[in-house]
């Protein structure tokens, strides 16, 4: 049943890091044969929902070390100053080569590329087209990739491991989704671009497929993932759903209103109320702070009551139906749509909403990780220019600048390796073997996949939220190792071959329980809070200790083991953050 | 409201089925349901074995269509009490191959969509220091054509599709359009050359299917007829002038 391909590089993954990689090899080496094997038609990544902006310099009286000391006062300081500094350096190049490409980008009267404003961001600089930025900088890269003949498109097949072979990765397997054949893609070097992992949680703006695969494939070859406590909620996410209103809708001037119509993040050291937006001060806080002013304020019983928990809410209607329409469109129909809310005459009911993933495979500028020929970029990477919390729009410029840099990288190393190892293919046959084994022909089996899914998703809320404890954590943490164990009892109605949906989800789920022990672990073991991981029971930043990446090993038991490497500090020293003032 | 509702869902796997099947499900009926979250209700708690596609749930990523009593749609963007009583038919999209239950292959449009070149295509290169300039006018050209999800809804709707499957169909001359338009593109008589050989864009009645059902707006259906016109025009033109004066 196997199959073998052959190729110099192989990307997993097909969203804005995936195809920025994919073109920048084949611009760097067009002899080098690329593969982007995508779970997914690229198109549908989950890039595609981006809304809000990219960041990146642009006008004269912004500079490349005010977008730096944004992004590394915003991540509370466990940004890596010297890959911060790269960032901002070729973010503008980046978005400048995507609008050569094509990138319809939000402009003004002369013609000329607009900015507008973004959370924790001192200047204006964030790129924007209309409200659905990502999805034109998906489709952009996407089409611009089809007219590169030597990338190969392996669609909607999901990969299940990485080959390694004498501690290089030389490879992949792939489930081909509409045979159900398995598929061994051999390469000289393999980039992860696999996105996030924001499915861990039951509430979440992240697609069905964001489920960390990528993480867990690298953390089961034996590169350590760093920085997984660090997980980013969202303030303005619809309830039920967890649609995201971007923070475009701040920017422009919106509002969040407690109970009482109460501008209420004044009484959290944000800033006080100006009627126009004022640059990293209240709304136009990093969203780390905002979030955790929601728990406060729900805590003092100053939140609205819904049914599905407690909003508040944002408040667009003194923006007026012109500038609603023209600089936010997508928020009004997906309001219109799904909360059946026009935003030019209603308040938007909103809650915190699990979002992005500052954690991820640790790598250099370069996007190399600590095993040979692997490489990884974009959400699944941390490199980190995100430290303990992202700044918005600095997400969908790092695909470009980081999917870029691994791309070349990866394909000088895979110029100068040797054809992959003839064994590679025993290795794809134990993993045919393993798939048959424990899923396709296991007899019996009790555990419904949707259940153990929901517990997880139940724990990782309760105890690895906005804010955790010492308690909570080491609590979920069993609970974690538990639905391990009985994942190996798991259930599946269907046994076939052709579009087995739900032996995919199975495989997810499991990819998903190793990232949320790495989660938790890591969490319960950093005992200081620091930009997104506020501890109730260690509440102040700890430098002395902490300033420190987290690393995270996966011991031959299969459990998490944690341990710290140094930050990078070039040019600014750790200090307080200040908004507002 | 009642609250349940039953969906009557297409069920069909090559190995063991001879032709797809109607399968009724009981589900829930809540109001901020969408056709979507029902089927979800079926894999996870009725049958695990249902096969569909999704990933966004917002409408943006064009995964989710299917046919819902018998009209193309977004399961995503559909909500289930837009259907009560019930029962609500969801089958698979239209016009193409039906690879197992509600999924489809539309692999087909995809090399349709490479071949009608969706890229910049331009005789000199500017240096990446330097922008195109594109003011709003100039943006809201080609901007409609640029919003086209990919959902291939226009494909399941289109009779000239259905009948003649070389037909390029509605999305990839839209996008093709979209790159026309755009003032930063110098790639239109090459596109043209591609896609007006073949007949089925002339066999396009403007009956406008693919218009009503697009989610996004896009109006492919616009697209086509002005697809068609520049193409007579080119045509009349090779008459009148003499060679190579195009
Ligand atoms: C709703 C929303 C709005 C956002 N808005 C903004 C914004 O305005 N500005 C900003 O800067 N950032 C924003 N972000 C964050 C940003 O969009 C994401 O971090 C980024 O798009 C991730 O891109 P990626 O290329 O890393 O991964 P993705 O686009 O998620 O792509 C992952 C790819 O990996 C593939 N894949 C995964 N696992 C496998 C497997 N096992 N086998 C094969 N293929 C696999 C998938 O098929 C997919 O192609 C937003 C995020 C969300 C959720
Ligand atoms: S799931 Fe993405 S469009 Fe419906």
């Amino acid at each position: 049943m196997l199959d073998i391909s052959s190729h110099d590089v192989v990307l997993v993954g097909g969203g804005g890091a995936g195809l920025r990689a994919a073109i920048a090899i084949s611009e760097a080496a067009p002899n080098l044969s690329v593969a982007v094997v995508s779970k997914v038609y690229p198109m549908r990544s989950h890039t595609v929902a981006a809304e809000g902006g990219a960041a990146g310099v642009r006008l004269a009286d912004d500079s490349l070390d005010d977008h730096a000391y944004d992004t590394i006062s915003g991540g509370d300081w466990l940004c890596d100053q010297d890959a911060v500094e790269v960032f901002v350096k070729e973010a503008p190049v980046e978005l400048m080569r995507l609008e050569h490409w094509g990138c319809p980008w939000s402009r003004e009267p002369d013609g000329r590329i607009a900015v507008r404003s973004f959370g924790g961001m001192k200047n204006t600089r964030t790129w924007f087209a209309a409200d659905k930025t990502g999805f034109h900088m998906l489709h952009t890269l996407f089409q611009t990739s089809l007219k590169y003949d030597a990338v190969t498109r392996y669609d909607e097949y999901y990969v299940t491991r990485l080959l390694v072979d004498d501690g290089r990765v030389q490879g992949v397997v792939a489930l081909e989704l509409t045979t159900g054949k398995v598929q061994a893609i051999t390469a000289k070097a393999v980039i992860l671009c696999t996105g996030g992992c924001g499915r861990v949680f039951r509430f979440t703006t992240n697609a069905a497929i964001k489920t960390g695969d990528g993480m867990a494939l690298a953390y089961r070859a034996g590169a350590p993932l760093k920085d997984m406590e660090f997980v980013q909620y969202h303030p303005t996410g619809l309830p039920f759903t967890g649609i995201l209103i971007t923070e475009a809708a701040r920017a422009e001037g919106g509002y969040l209103l407690n109970k009482d119509g109460y501008r209420y993040l004044q009484d959290y050291n944000l800033g006080t109320a100006e009627p126009k937006p004022v640059l990293r001060s209240m709304e136009l806080g990093p969203r780390d702070r905002l979030s955790q002013a929601f728990v406060r304020e729900q805590e003092k019983g100053r939140t609205v009551a819904g049914p599905y928990g407690p909003v508040v809410n944002l408040d667009l209607r003194h923006l007026g139906a012109k500038t609603i329409s023209a600089k936010l469109p997508f928020v009004r129909e997906l309001c219109l749509k799904y909360e059946h809310i026009d935003p030019i005459t209603q308040v938007i009911p909103v809650r915190p909403v699990v979002h992005y993933m500052m954690g991820g495979v640790h790598t250099d500028l370069n996007g190399a990780t600590p095993v040979k020929g692997l490489y990884a970029a974009g959400e699944v990477a941390c490199v980190s220019i995100n430290g303990a919390n992202r700044l918005g729009s600095n997400s969908l410029p790092e695909l470009l600048v980081f999917g870029a840099r691994a791309g070349r990288a990866a394909a000088a190393y895979a110029a100068e390796q040797k054809p992959p190892a003839r064994h590679l293919l025993a290795q794809a046959l134990d993993e045919e073997a393993r798939l048959q084994e424990q899923f396709l022909q296991k007899s019996g089996g009790r555990e419904p996949i949707a259940d153990l899914r929901d517990e997880m998703q139940k724990i990782m809320e309760q105890c690895a939220g906005i804010y955790r404890s010492g308690e909570s954590l080491a609590g979920a943490a069993g609970k974690l190792h538990e639905l391990q164990d009985r994942f190996r009892d798991i259930r599946l109605d269907d046994r076939g071959h052709l579009f087995n949906t739900e032996l995919i989800s199975a495989l997810e789920l499991s990819c998903m329980l190793e990232v949320a022990e790495t989660m938790a672990q890591c969490a319960m073991e950093r005992t200081e809070s620091r930009g997104a991981h506020q501890r109730t029971d260690y509440p102040a930043r700890n430098d002395e200790k902490f300033l420190a990446h987290s690393m995270t090993y996966r011991t031959t038991e299969g459990r998490p083991r944690v341990g710290y490497a140094p930050v990078t500090i070039t040019r600014w020293p750790p200090a307080e953050r200040v908004y507002g003032r | 409201m009642a609250n349940r509702i039953t969906l009557e869902v297409t069920r069909y796997h090559p190995a063991h089925d001879e032709k797809p099947r109607l399968e009724a499900y009981e589900v829930p009926l809540r109001k901020e349901w969408v056709v979507l979250d029902a089927l979800n209700y079926i894999k996870d708690h009725l049958d695990g074995s249902l096969s569909f596609r999704w990933s966004c749930r917002m409408g943006v990523c064009g995964s989710c269509g299917m046919t819902v009593n018998g009209v193309p749609k977004l399961t995503c963007a559909t909500f289930l009490s837009d259907y009560a009583p019930g029962p609500v038919r969801v089958e698979p999209m239209k016009n193409f191959p039906v690879l197992r239950d509600l999924i489809v292959d539309t692999s087909d449009f995809l090399l349709k969509l490479a071949k009608s070149k969706p890229w910049i295509i331009r005789k000199v290169e500017k240096p990446l220091d330097e922008e195109y300039f594109q003011t709003p006018t100039q943006l809201d050209a080609y901007k409609q054509f640029s919003m086209c999800i990919n959902c291939m809804l226009c494909y399941a709707a289109c009779q000239v599709y259905g009948l003649d499957p070389l037909f390029s169909g509605p999305a990839a001359i839209a996008l093709a359009q979209r790159y026309n338009l755009d003032s930063r593109d110098q790639g239109a008589g090459e596109r043209l050359d591609i896609l007006s050989h073949h007949e089925g864009i002339w066999g396009c009645t403007f009956v406008g299917e693919c218009t009503k059902v697009c989610p996004n707006n896009v109006d492919p259906a616009g697209a086509i007829q002005q697809y068609k016109l520049t193409a007579t025009m080119e045509w009349v033109k090779s008459f009148v002038l003499p060679r190579g004066a195009k």
